[in-house]
């Protein structure tokens, strides 16, 4: 019963950490899952929107624009990596790894040297001291205030894979001869979808660090696999439901997997063991996707 | 009109597997004109349809296509006017997007990407006008995923999407030869109906001879990067698949095969 109810005390913040990097494994699907793209540059983008949107607040900027400016950093890096990739032709998962190491000292250069940026309690963030999480009750403002950030980037990007380019996105993923044969170049929707991913994971570190007011150079650190995890948990469960949209299963499979994480150190695990439980999460889910039939790659891609 | 002019195409240059496919290699293909290229393995059949659509290099000559230097212009660009069919059906639609979706793909190949919505709901009447004379039930299931046809229908589906919008050249690369007879011959006589139609020039690779006699207004066949026989209107009419098949073994033989 210990365990349970250590679960259940953590269970708010598990699910806030579990939305905050529901915005992360939406930018991970992209690449991962439709541009079949292991892009490590996540790793250095997570922490870019992290520090761009801290320094924008402790100048005083308006929180949702310092949102804004860090999922344009994030943009920018993103083009870094398949600019890399595509017109350099360095093998995508060096692109990624290339950028990853050169946006630390981006990021550090950004906080001014410093590798730990706070922002004080009385600052205005996405989450306090503003209007709107004023008008909401106080336990369940930063639950209700994730859930609209989660749901409208769910519905935008749901929005956007019907639209044309959208449908080209989706294309070069699963066959680049068709996107070469509408008379496109497969480069530049590749370089578009890097772009996509890495604001929105730019994105998700800018709404973590605006939760926990603050930015550390090494919060990076396994922001792949941890997203990996996430999407491929969301996408392994919902397999058979056709009917589930790609997005949707991604944001459970983040939920689900803050919620092992979590159950996993009420059992007793140090925080410190958090990446070790991860890993093994995700070994565990790789392990099984494989006993139940690896889903079937397309021919031609 | 395409055209090769002394066309050089050298395979692993530099390297002990170096292979020279064609030297000094000119072949013009005219207007309208539906050709049919035969040849055993190696002769370079599939190599010159891939100069032609820019999807390999070549190490000297030309690319013209109605006289325009197109050398070095990027496959991308060149499938403005192309469609091209492979032999492995899978390569000509996305396995997991639905039918419509493909159709809608293809729909918007001369149109301005951006943020319009991929379907065109107005359109759908007549992707199913088009379906419905191939006869494979193709247009009751626009919501299929593609991955889940036969080849034959996928194969019917790419002819489709290849000349949805309008295009010049038609490049078929063996495109029945991974089907039944049966289905390979429905393909085959879609693929003559869309060339007449359309009025398309046209070329296509094939192993199979009945295919390039009885289609197509010239006949080809291809041996060690060079044209060994070239036979056009009442000439072609003359063939018969013996002379062929005798054609083919004299020159297997000479391999010693």
């Amino acid at each position: 019963m210990d365990i349970l109810s250590a679960f259940l005390t953590g269970l708010p913040a598990t699910l806030e950490q579990g939305l905050i990097y529901a915005v992360l494994a939406l930018g991970i699907m992209i690449t991962y899952t439709i541009l079949d793209f292991p892009d490590l540059t996540v790793d250095g983008s997570f922490p870019l929107g992290g520090v761009v949107t801290i320094s924008l607040l402790l100048e005083g900027w308006h929180p949702l624009l310092a949102l804004l400016a860090a999922a344009l950093a994030g943009a920018l890096a993103g083009l870094a990596t398949g600019l890399i990739h595509v017109k350099m032709k360095v093998r995508d998962l060096f692109s990624g790894i290339i950028v990853m190491t050169a946006l630390y000292s981006i990021n550090l250069r950004i906080a001014s040297g410093s590798a730990l940026l706070n922002v004080r309690g009385t600052a205005t963030t996405l989450f306090r001291n503003n209007p709107v999480a004023n008008a909401l009750p106080k336990e369940a403002a930063n639950l209700i205030l994730l859930v609209v950030i989660v749901l409208a980037l769910k519905f935008l990007l749901d929005w956007f894979f019907t639209t044309r380019s959208g449908y080209l996105l989706r294309a070069v993923g699963d066959n680049d001869r068709v996107v070469t044969a509408l008379a496109r170049d497969k480069g530049n929707v590749k370089i578009a979808g890097l772009v996509i991913a890495n604001s929105l994971v730019a994105l998700s570190g800018a709404v973590f660090s605006q939760h926990l007011r603050m930015f550390e150079v090494g919060m990076g650190a396994g922001t792949l696999v941890l997203g990996l995890a996430s999407v491929i948990i969301g996408i392994t469960l919902f397999k058979r439901a056709q009917k589930v949209k790609q997005t949707t299963a991604v944001i459970i499979g983040s939920l689900l997997y803050k919620a092992s994480v979590s159950l996993a150190i009420a059992c007793g695990l140090a925080p410190g063991d958090m990446k070790l439980v991860t890993a093994a999460l995700f070994l565990g889910i790789l392990a099984m996707g494989r006993i139940k039939g690896k889903e079937k790659k397309h021919a031609g891609s | 009109m395409l055209e090769v002019k002394s066309l050089h195409k050298v395979y692993n240059p530099g390297t002990v597997r170096e292979m020279c496919l064609f030297e000094d290699f000119s072949l013009n293909i005219g207007e309208h004109q539906f050709v049919s290229v035969v040849g055993s393995n190696g002769s370079g059949k599939t190599s010159l349809l891939n100069i032609l659509c820019g999807s390999i290099p070549v190490e000297g000559g030309q690319v013209l296509m109605d006289g325009e230097d197109i050398t070095n212009q990027k496959e991308h660009v060149r499938n403005r006017r192309i469609g091209r069919i492979h032999q492995n059906p899978a390569m000509g639609t996305c396995a997991g997007m639905t039918i419509l979706e493909n159709l809608s793909l293809s729909d918007n190949k001369t149109k301005r990407m951006g943020l319009k919505q991929g379907t065109d709901k107005n359109r759908v009447a007549a992707y199913k006008q088009l379906l419905a004379p191939l006869g494979l039930g193709l247009e009751d299931m626009l919501n299929a995923r593609c991955g889940s046809l036969s080849g034959g229908q996928r194969q019917a589906l790419a002819l489709v999407m290849a000349t949805l919008t309008p295009v010049d050249f038609l490049i078929l690369d063996e495109h029945t030869a991974a089907l039944d007879p049966k289905t390979a011959e429905t393909i085959m006589k879609l693929t003559d109906r869309v060339v007449r139609e359309k009025n398309l020039t046209t070329i296509m690779v094939t192993h199979n001879l009945r295919y390039a006699l009885e289609y197509g207004d010239r006949l080809l066949m291809m041996h060690k990067g060079g044209v060994v026989l070239d036979k056009q209107g009442a000439d072609k009419q003359k063939l018969r698949i013996e002379d062929l098949l005798g054609m083919f073994n004299s020159i297997s033989i000479e391999c010693g095969n």
